[in-house]
C-alpha cells in the first residue's frame, strides 16, 4: 500500500472480485424461483402440403400460440427464448424436431401473450412421412440470464393430426 | 502514507467494499432490480477508492523519523573499497 499506483490496483481487483462473486450469487439466486407457466395451441388450418416425387414433405399451417410465462422472469433475468417444435416419430428416426415458430421476450409484461401465426419456419420432413403424421407441439423456452446460468424446460402438447391429403 | 496509514487504508478498502456489496446485492434482490445492484456497487467502488487511494494527510499522522542531516553527516556511509578486485577468486578455465 505504499504507493498511489498499488492501492488503486488493490482497490481495483479486490471490487472486481467482489464483483465476480455478487455475479455467482445472483445466479445461484435463480433456484429459488419456482416458475408455474401455462400455453395452449390451436392449430387454425394447414394451408399447404407439398409433396415432392423425389423430395421432402412439407407442410404449411396456421397457429393460435397462447401463453403465460410471466413466473419464469427473475430479477436476474435478460430475456427469454422461446420456439414451438414440432415432435414426431418416423421409421427413420425415432424423434424428429422441426422448430416452427420462435421470439425473443425481453420483458415480463410481454411474456403474457395471444399471437395467430403461419409457421415462421418450414416444417419440412426428411423424406415422405407427414401424410397423416401424429405429431406433438412442444413449447420450449430458454430463461437467459443477465449472468450466470441459463434454465431451459419445455411443455409438450400432444394430439395433432396432419390430414391425409385431399386434392 | 506512513506504515499505520497504509495499514489503516487497507483494512478500510476491504471493509468498505464488502459493505457496499452486501448493501448493493440485498437492495437489488428486494427492489428485484439487477440494475440497483450494479449502480450501488459501482458508486460504492468510486467511493472508496477516493477515499484510500489517494494521499490524504489523515494517513500521514505518525511520519517516519528520518535520521536528521546533521546527524548523518557524522556517521558516514563506508565507501566500496577500490582495490578489492584482486582478492576475489578467478574461476579457472580448463
Amino acid at each position: 500500500m505504499h504507493s498511489f499506483g498499488y492501492r488503486a490496483n488493490a482497490v481495483l481487483t479486490f471490487a472486481l472480485t467482489i464483483l465476480a462473486l455478487m455475479c455467482a450469487i445472483a445466479s445461484f439466486s435463480d433456484n429459488f424461483n419456482f416458475p408455474s407457466p401455462s400455453a395452449e395451441i390451436q392449430i387454425v388450418g394447414f394451408n399447404g402440403f407439398k409433396k415432392k416425387p423425389h423430395g421432402n414433405d412439407e407442410v404449411s399451417l396456421t397457429m393460435n400460440i397462447t401463453a403465460d410465462l410471466q413466473s419464469l422472469f427473475t430479477w436476474n433475468t435478460k430475456q427469454l427464448f422461446v420456439f414451438v417444435a414440432a415432435e414426431y416419430e418416423t421409421p427413420q428416426n425415432s424423434l424428429n424436431q422441426v422448430s416452427l415458430w420462435d421470439a425473443i421476450i425481453l420483458a415480463k409484461e410481454h411474456a403474457k401473450f395471444w399471437i395467430q401465426t403461419k409457421n415462421k419456419y418450414r416444417f419440412v420432413d426428411q423424406g415422405s412421412n407427414l401424410r397423416g403424421k401424429d405429431f406433438n407441439l412442444t413449447l420450449h423456452w430458454h430463461v437467459m440470464p443477465k449472468t450466470g446460468k441459463m434454465f431451459a424446460d419445455k411443455l409438450v402438447m400432444s394430439g395433432f393430426r396432419i390430414p391425409e391429403e385431399h386434392r | 502514507m506512513d506504515w499505520q496509514g497504509q495499514k489503516v487504508v487497507e483494512l478500510w478498502m476491504q471493509v468498505m467494499l464488502l459493505v457496499f456489496a452486501v448493501v448493493a446485492f440485498v437492495t437489488g434482490y428486494i427492489t428485484a432490480s439487477f440494475r440497483t445492484m450494479m449502480l450501488i456497487y459501482a458508486g460504492g467502488v468510486v467511493f472508496t477508492s477516493l477515499v484510500t487511494v489517494p494521499n490524504w494527510p489523515f494517513f500521514n499522522r505518525h511520519p517516519l523519523k528520518w535520521l536528521d542531516p546533521s546527524e548523518a553527516e557524522k556517521h558516514p556511509k563506508p565507501q566500496p573499497q577500490a582495490v578489492a578486485s584482486k582478492d576475489k577468486k578467478k574461476s579457472s578455465k580448463k
